[in-house]
């Protein structure tokens, strides 16, 4: 893939509807928390290798993160991270369980498939919505979820595009509690649509790549 | 920290005392150290895919193969003047952070990392010192010029070094 390919008007294609697959995503951890929350508008990029680990907040930050494949007319990985304090809080929330089951390891495996469905839901979620809006086919597979460094864990996603590229679209979509300053829970929601999806799924919202 | 040359993703470095070497959050991916014995020069490459064959030359980065990878490393420290016998290598990565799924050969990718850069290293005759490969997590590792200690951080593990 050509970087040059890629223009203004595409990324603001893509990020109109990651912006209706999050708001899906958030209506559904809402009622799943039974409170509001809050979703950032997308931020969708072409980010370069080297410049990813910044993206992903630098060092060696650490994050559980719920992974999985997307099938169908479009394929791509997708990523529901959270910091460990923060994924600790969303299971704690869902499960009741007073105690921190994610603070320090050893992590409860309870916790941690909590976790993993809450990726099943908010990943179903979004690509149904994203199947409703393009016409297109999106399946996603079971998650899996871990907890380790966040760039090691996305780089995984980025081996379909280091076939192809230097560069990987990032499409990332930041939940947060409704009306709460000191947040905990603020997750990320990161889409890596393979290079070779980028045409299905710009041709479905009536932009063509080359022009 | 100044004394710190960092190696992105898909990227290849070279340096000399009193530099070190890192490159954060290997996870499938392999970081590959050589190094002079004699000269205390050292290149490292976090690499990312197996092989450059399938790859288009005009866009080639060559630091995200193995095979070009350890090429350019080779190439770069013998232009520094060093005697490929007195060449070593250190290696790390190479985790298979999730489970295996027959759906996707990318899932295997960090064992097939690990075995094109040993089959690299083998027909170049540079013979791997140490080693942390495979596993699950994700490492970050740093390499010191001076005494060739390669150091190897896993979340909620000691700090490794070989």
């Amino acid at each position: 893939m050509d970087r040059k390919a890629i223009s203004e008007k595409h990324l603001d294609a893509f990020k109109e509807t990651a912006n209706i697959g999050a708001g899906h995503a958030a209506t559904a951890l809402s009622t799943l928390l039974n409170k509001p929350m809050d979703m950032s508008v997308p931020q969708v990029d072409l980010v370069p290798f080297e410049e990813m680990n910044e993206r992903l907040g630098g060092g060696e930050a650490v994050v559980v993160a719920a992974f999985l494949q997307v099938e169908g007319d479009v394929t791509g990985s997708l990523f529901f991270m959270l910091s460990l304090d923060g994924a600790s809080s969303l299971v704690q929330e869902l499960t009741s369980n007073l105690e921190e089951p994610l603070k320090t390891p050893p992590y409860s495996s309870m916790a941690l498939s909590a976790f993993n469905e809450v990726g099943n839901i908010l990943a179903g979620s979004y690509l149904s919505a994203l199947a409703e809006f393009t016409k297109l086919r999106l399946y996603p597979t079971v998650s899996q979820t871990v907890v380790d460094m966040a760039m090691a864990i996305v780089s995984h996603g980025l081996i379909a595009h280091s076939m192809h590229s230097d560069y990987a679209l990032v499409i990332d979509t930041k939940m947060t509690e409704k009306g709460c300053d000191k947040n905990k829970m603020n997750g990320h929601f990161f889409f890596l649509p393979d290079p070779k999806s980028f045409q299905p799924l710009l041709q479905s919202l009536g932009v063509q790549l080359d022009g | 920290m100044d004394n710190i040359v960092k190696v992105s993703m898909a990227d290849l470095k070279m340096t000399t005392p009193p530099m070190k070497l890192r490159t954060m959050g290997l996870g499938s991916c392999v970081g590959i150290v050589v190094y002079d014995e004699k000269t205390n020069d050292c290149g490292m490459a976090h690499i990312m895919l197996p092989t450059s064959k399938l790859c288009k030359p005009e866009n080639l980065n060559r630091a995200k193969y193995a095979d070009t990878a350890i090429h350019d490393l080779l190439l770069n420290l013998k232009k520094k003047g060093a005697q490929l016998s007195s060449l070593k290598a250190k290696i790390a990565g190479g985790a298979q952070m999730f489970a295996y799924s027959n759906s996707s050969e990318s899932m295997r990718i960090g064992p097939r990392n690990i075995e094109a850069v040993k089959e690299e290293l083998k027909i170049n005759r540079i013979p791997i010192v140490s080693e942390d490969v495979g596993g699950k997590n994700g490492r970050t590792i740093e390499f010191n010029s001076m005494t060739f200690k390669l150091e190897i951080r896993t979340i909620n593990q000691e700090m490794k070094v070989i």
